[in-house]
């Protein structure tokens, strides 16, 4: 086995492009496990964790540039008041010692169903940045996405950050898990108001192959608030409208029964998820938190 | 490959390690600091705490190469001199170990969360040991024996230095 250690983006990228196969590791949280535990060789290994533009996250243009090297704590003590979304997804990861060296970059990377960041990544319409030696480009989250533990980057790609212009409305982040930390999600669902395109996104993790939007749920949220004129008068919900709602997020579901839950309870508790965040948000709403 | 680090305030450097191995395997295996300990191997249980460059993480996850040139302390490191660490000494007053495995990661765990929040509630201990699992007996008196070593500590704070 070969271990890179490039100390400069054009160095990682360089060493991508030479070793396709070179399996990068941040925090190492999930790689490690998988070699640990015998479960891959790979030929290289790729450590990320000496390159600074990873490690750093700043302000583009009205949104935010995540590295894709910044841990979940980090994220946490450092962008809780403008990403409340994926700061709550970040509290639940692991425990203090994954916190500190788990990264959202590496969550993309392993592109679990059940990784936590995904569902408030999609609610945030978040962009994931990849890059190669031939250039960079950006993909909406809902295109990032591929199918089980696979996504739409090259092997000569390395996922470099996440840009994310935060959400100009409250958001939430829910997940089911069975004690409080230290969990794989059996299910999870994450939301956030955009008042200013008068628009609702949500994110559903461990329900589906993938982490994916409930489209449907959003534009039929997003127009019976419109229709009642609620975006501008943060009236009330009119009775009934989040069980509907919440009807609508698990029908976007498509989960399986496996080890942590039946497919039945992942609906369940999804549309109880739903229901639930959508109050929370809407108070947050009605009470003129912008988030 | 060869790994050096400074590792309890000494430079250490190791040949021939492989490049898929952890830094858990490489500090008990190779450099023979076998308080840090191996048992879950996913992060799930804690045992392995240490520090690297000041932060507490899961040796087990980190790769080998990762600590190349970095600052690592173990639970050995906290000890001073032939003293051991406040912390140390409350899990033994407070009998907050039995079989003892799961004792080095809780006390380099407490060790990090009293250097940030030195006089814990109990919501705080166990949200920050929720990392760091025990199969004996429970977790009552490693609650007590944190807060036994927050209450020492804050009236000798010249120990709480590492």
């Amino acid at each position: 086995m070969e271990f890179l250690t490039p100390t400069s983006m054009q160095e990682a990228l360089e060493a991508k492009s030479a070793h396709p196969d070179a399996k990068p590791i941040l925090g190492g949280t999930d790689v490690m496990v998988e070699l640990n535990f015998d479960r891959c060789r790979p030929a290289t290994l790729l450590d990320l964790t000496r390159i600074p533009e990873l490690a750093e996250w700043g302000r583009d243009n009205g949104s935010i540039k995540l590295g894709a090297g910044v841990s979940y704590t980090r994220v946490i003590a450092e962008l809780a008041d403008q990403l409340p979304g994926l700061a709550m997804a970040s509290r639940t990861v692991g425990s203090p010692q994954i916190r500190n060296r788990g990264t959202v970059g590496g969550n993309l990377g392993a592109a679990s169903p059940a990784g936590d960041s995904h569902p408030a990544l999609l609610a945030a319409d978040a962009e994931i940045e990849l890059r190669s030696v031939n250039g960079l480009r950006r993909l909406p989250a809902t295109e990032f996405y591929t199918g089980v533990k696979r996504h739409a980057g090259r092997d000569d790609e390395l996922i470099t950050a996440v840009h994310i212009t935060p959400p100009s409305g409250p958001q939430q982040f829910c997940k089911i898990g069975t004690r409080n930390a230290m969990v794989i999600s059996v299910s999870a669902f994450s939301i956030a108001l955009h008042p200013d395109r008068s628009e609702v996104r949500t994110g559903i993790g461990s329900a589906a192959p993938t982490p994916r939007r409930a489209v449907d749920a959003e534009t039929w949220l997003a127009a019976a608030l419109e229709a009642n004129g609620l975006w501008e008068s943060r009236g009330a919900l009119p009775e009934g409208l989040a069980r509907e709602f919440a009807g609508l997020v698990a029908a976007a579901a498509s989960p399986i029964d496996d080890v942590r839950g039946t497919a039945a309870y992942r609906l369940h508790s999804l549309s109880v998820m739903a229901r639930r965040s959508l109050g929370w948000v809407w108070n947050d709403y009605a009470s003129g938190q912008e988030h | 490959m060869r790994i050096t680090t400074t590792v309890n305030s000494e430079p250490r450097d190791v040949d021939d390690v492989w490049e898929g191995e952890s830094l858990l395997y490489m500090l008990r295996e190779r450099m023979g600091l076998p308080g840090s300990k191996n048992a879950c191997e996913q992060g799930e249980c804690g045992s392995c705490t240490v520090y690297l460059d000041g932060v507490a993480v899961c040796a087990c996850l980190v790769a080998a190469g990762q600590a190349d040139g970095r600052d690592i302390v173990t639970v050995e490191g906290l000890t001073e001199g032939n003293d051991l660490h406040p912390v140390q000494q409350a899990f033994l007053d407070a009998g907050a170990v039995q079989c003892g495995f799961c004792t080095p990661g809780l006390v380099v765990a407490t060790h990090d969360l009293l250097a940030r929040t030195p006089q814990p509630g109990d919501s705080e201990i166990r949200e920050y040991l929720a990392g760091n699992l025990c199969r004996c007996t429970g977790y009552e008196k490693i609650l007590d024996a944190v807060k036994l070593a927050a209450s020492r500590m804050a009236s000798s704070p010249t120990k709480v230095a590492k």
